[in-house]
This record gives structure tokens, C-alpha cells and sequence, in this order.
């Protein structure tokens, strides 16, 4: 099961995903990408049914860049939030996507910020957020060591705390991990955690 | 576990002399995990008009942008607020059109009438509305609620002493529900002012 977490400093926002591709019991790629750039100031974690996880997260960054284009200014963090649950929800009882999101963005007049959408579309602003069995882990491990205004430093001292529970804890734990930050210089993978890497296991 | 118990509320309003008052829990849960402790169930409509929604949080986020917008429209038309009788009537109807595909969703509308007079209503996901005179709750908590309004609630109770009423029958309630708590949010409302206060409880 997938897991996504993140969490706001000081004028930085994290969001963490695991990188596993799992169908039933084959691991099909241990590098995926699950952490989509929206614009230059917004990042979109989302865990849940492979297909409508890609197929979600690409129609909400090919609709904040639309905005873009017609109306010359980016959007928000908090109407991507909104507009993200907007659709979710008029999904929710035809066709629901099975995607849970955690978005993350600067915006230069409010900051960070963190926005936590599940699949039947609750909405709510976060400091810390997680979504998966690893979300157990996650959520005990920032409870306890989170605070206001942490640096870099300490929010990814955090995370990898929250991962070490992950790997070592739950069953199916997922061996690696993307890390991707936010900040007033942009949204940007900021580090791998890899404990397999992709095509090691047997060279002939 | 019932739809309706996925995100886990507690909801109560109750009448006094000339005021009333609204109130409710913080928490966000899904299922047995905890996501937020700051959640917002209680919307203003206009400064004499309440509505708590209790239930699925995402058709609560729904409703509650369908009821503005339909109030907003009303404002611009007739040029004046919504008396809650009439606003109650809307929402039962809005209920109702999704009879077959319901809104899990149980709402509580308080406001100041005409003259002032407090009115209250509760009603069930498909618009069935319950007026009372005394007091009116909804939620997973409903039962303990029933029980300790019941017992603390006198008829023609002055503002502060309705607002200690209604937080020892919210507390005390939310304490023996586990999908409900994290404090309470309580709103006062006078023909003169709205006083908005947050009640620290067991957090739990």
C-alpha cells in the first residue's frame, strides 16, 4: 500500500512518497514517481489506483497551467486545493477517481502551505499530513517531533525518521522514497531514498 | 461502519431567551484515525443564520458551497437576508432532489427570525425537517447528546448561561463517542452579536 506524507517549515513545504509500481504481489518498478511538479510553485503527492493516480494528477497540471495561460497569473495553492476537490467531487458519484492527494505550494503573500484531499473529496488545510498504512508511522513520528517554523535541516531529519519507522515496520514496507520540497525558489525534487536500486540485483 | 460514521461529528443547537446557540466538535477522522483537530463544521450563512453539517465531510463541503451559492443568488434578488424558516425549507429541498442518491449528510440550522425570535431545525439526509422548540443534535454523538441536553436544558436560559449549557452537554457527550471530540466550537448568537469561542475538552 502507498504512502504519501508531508509536512510545512519555515517558509518550505514537504511532501514524501514512497516509489514502488506494485501490482498484487510483483513489484513491477521501485523509482516511480508519484510526486507530480504542477507549476513552478506547487507539488502534488498522490497514492491510490496507479491509473488514476497518473491520469488525475496530469489533468489538474495541464488545468493549472490552462489557467495560466488565459488569465496571465498563477493560481493559488489554496484554489488548486479547491479546484482539485471541485473535481473529485464531481466525480465522487459517477466515476470516482481513487487518488489521495496531498498538494503542497508557496504562494509569495501567505507562504507555505499543505492541503490533505482524500478520494471522497474532505478537504482540509494541514501542517502535517500522510495517507497510507505508512500514515500510522508517519503521523505518530511528526505528532511527536514537529513544531512551527522548523528548518530544512530538521524537517528532513524528520522525514527520515518517519521513513526508518516505515521500512523497518510495515510488512510491505517500500524500499525507496521521493523527497520533493517547495520553497519561495520553486518546487524541486530535493533527494532520493533508495535502499534498492533499480537493476542491481544480478549483474552477470 | 456506516457511511455516516466515516468521518465522525457532533452537532447540537439550542434555544434561549431571545439568543441561540450552536455547537460543535473539531474533529476530523477517517475511521478509527485521527486526520485534524481543527475542523470546521458550523458555516455562517449571514450574521443571524447558522448551519452545522454533520456527517460525510466531503458532502458537507459540498452542501455548504451549494447553500451559499443559492443564498448569495437570494441576496442579490430580493436584496435582503434569508429568514432561517425559509433557508430551512431550501435545504430540505435540496435534500430531497437527491433522494435516491443522497448527501450523507445530517444538518442543524439555527438563526434569529423575524422579531428575533431564535429558530432551530435538524433534518435527515433526504430533508425530513424536525423543528423543535428546545434543542436539536445530530452526529455520531446523538444519543449521549439527546441525553445530556435533555437533563441541563431549561426553557428561556440567558446568553451566558446558555453557553455553559450547551458546552457541558457537548463535552460531556463527546467523551463517550470515540469518532467525535478534540474540543469544541461554540457560537453565541444575540440580536446584538455573534461571539465565537473554543472549548478545550479531553483530547481524545
Amino acid at each position: 500500500m502507498e504512502s504519501v506524507f508531508g509536512l510545512v517549515g519555515k517558509d518550505f513545504a514537504i511532501v514524501v512518497a514512497d516509489s514502488s509500481a506494485v501490482h498484487s504481489i510483483l513489484v513491477h518498478k521501485t523509482n516511480e514517481d508519484k510526486i507530480m511538479l504542477l507549476d513552478s510553485h506547487k507539488i502534488m503527492g498522490a497514492s491510490g489506483e496507479t491509473g488514476d493516480r497518473a491520469q488525475f494528477t496530469e489533468y489538474i497540471q495541464k488545468n493549472v497551467a490552462l489557467y495560466q495561460f488565459r488569465n496571465g497569473i498563477p493560481l493559488t495553492t489554496a484554489a488548486t486545493a479547491n479546484f482539485t476537490r471541485g473535481e473529485l467531487a464531481t466525480a465522487l458519484r459517477k466515476n470516482p477517481y481513487q487518488v489521495n492527494i496531498i498538494l503542497a505550494g508557496y504562494d509569495k503573500e501567505t507562504g507555505p502551505s499543505l492541503y490533505y484531499i482524500d478520494y471522497i473529496a474532505s478537504l482540509h488545510k494541514l501542517e502535517k499530513a500522510a495517507f497510507g498504512y505508512g500514515s500510522y508511522f508517519a503521523l505518530s513520528m511528526m505528532d511527536r517531533h514537529y513544531h512551527r517554523d522548523m528548518t530544512v535541516e530538521e524537517a528532513i531529519e524528520l522525514v527520515d525518521k518517519c521513513i526508518v519507522e516505515i521500512r523497518s515496520r510495515l510488512v510491505v514496507a517500500p524500499p525507496n522514497f521521493v523527497i520533493k520540497i517547495v520553497d519561495k525558489e520553486g518546487a524541486r525534487e530535493y533527494a532520493w531514498r533508495q535502499s534498492i536500486k533499480d537493476g542491481s540485483v544480478l549483474e552477470a | 461502519m456506516s457511511i455516516f460514521e466515516y468521518n465522525g461529528s457532533a452537532l447540537v443547537a439550542m434555544v434561549g431567551k431571545n439568543c441561540f446557540a450552536i455547537a460543535s466538535d473539531r474533529r476530523l477522522g477517517v475511521q478509527l484515525q485521527t486526520v485534524a483537530t481543527d475542523f470546521q463544521r458550523i458555516f455562517k450563512i449571514h450574521g443571524k443564520l447558522f448551519i452545522g453539517l454533520s456527517g460525510l465531510a466531503s458532502d458537507a463541503q459540498t452542501l455548504y458551497q451549494r447553500l451559499v451559492f443559492r443564498h448569495k443568488l437570494y441576496e442579490l434578488r430580493e436584496e435582503r437576508d434569508m429568514k432561517p424558516e425559509t433557508f430551512a425549507s431550501l435545504v430540505s429541498a435540496i435534500l430531497y432532489e437527491k433522494r435516491f442518491g443522497p448527501y450523507f449528510i445530517q444538518p442543524v440550522i439555527a438563526g434569529l427570525g423575524d422579531e428575533d425570535k431564535p429558530f432551530i431545525c435538524t433534518m435527515d439526509s433526504i430533508g425530513a425537517k424536525e423543528l423543535a422548540k428546545d434543542f436539536v443534535v445530530a452526529g455520531t454523538a446523538s444519543e449521549s447528546l439527546y441525553g445530556a441536553c435533555e437533563s441541563m436544558f431549561k426553557p428561556d436560559m440567558e446568553a451566558e448561561e446558555l453557553f455553559e449549557t450547551i458546552s457541558q452537554a457537548l463535552l460531556s457527550s463527546v467523551d463517550r463517542d470515540c469518532l467525535s471530540g478534540w474540543g469544541g466550537h461554540v457560537y453565541l448568537v444575540t440580536p446584538t452579536e455573534v461571539t465565537e469561542r473554543i472549548l478545550k475538552g479531553r483530547m481524545d
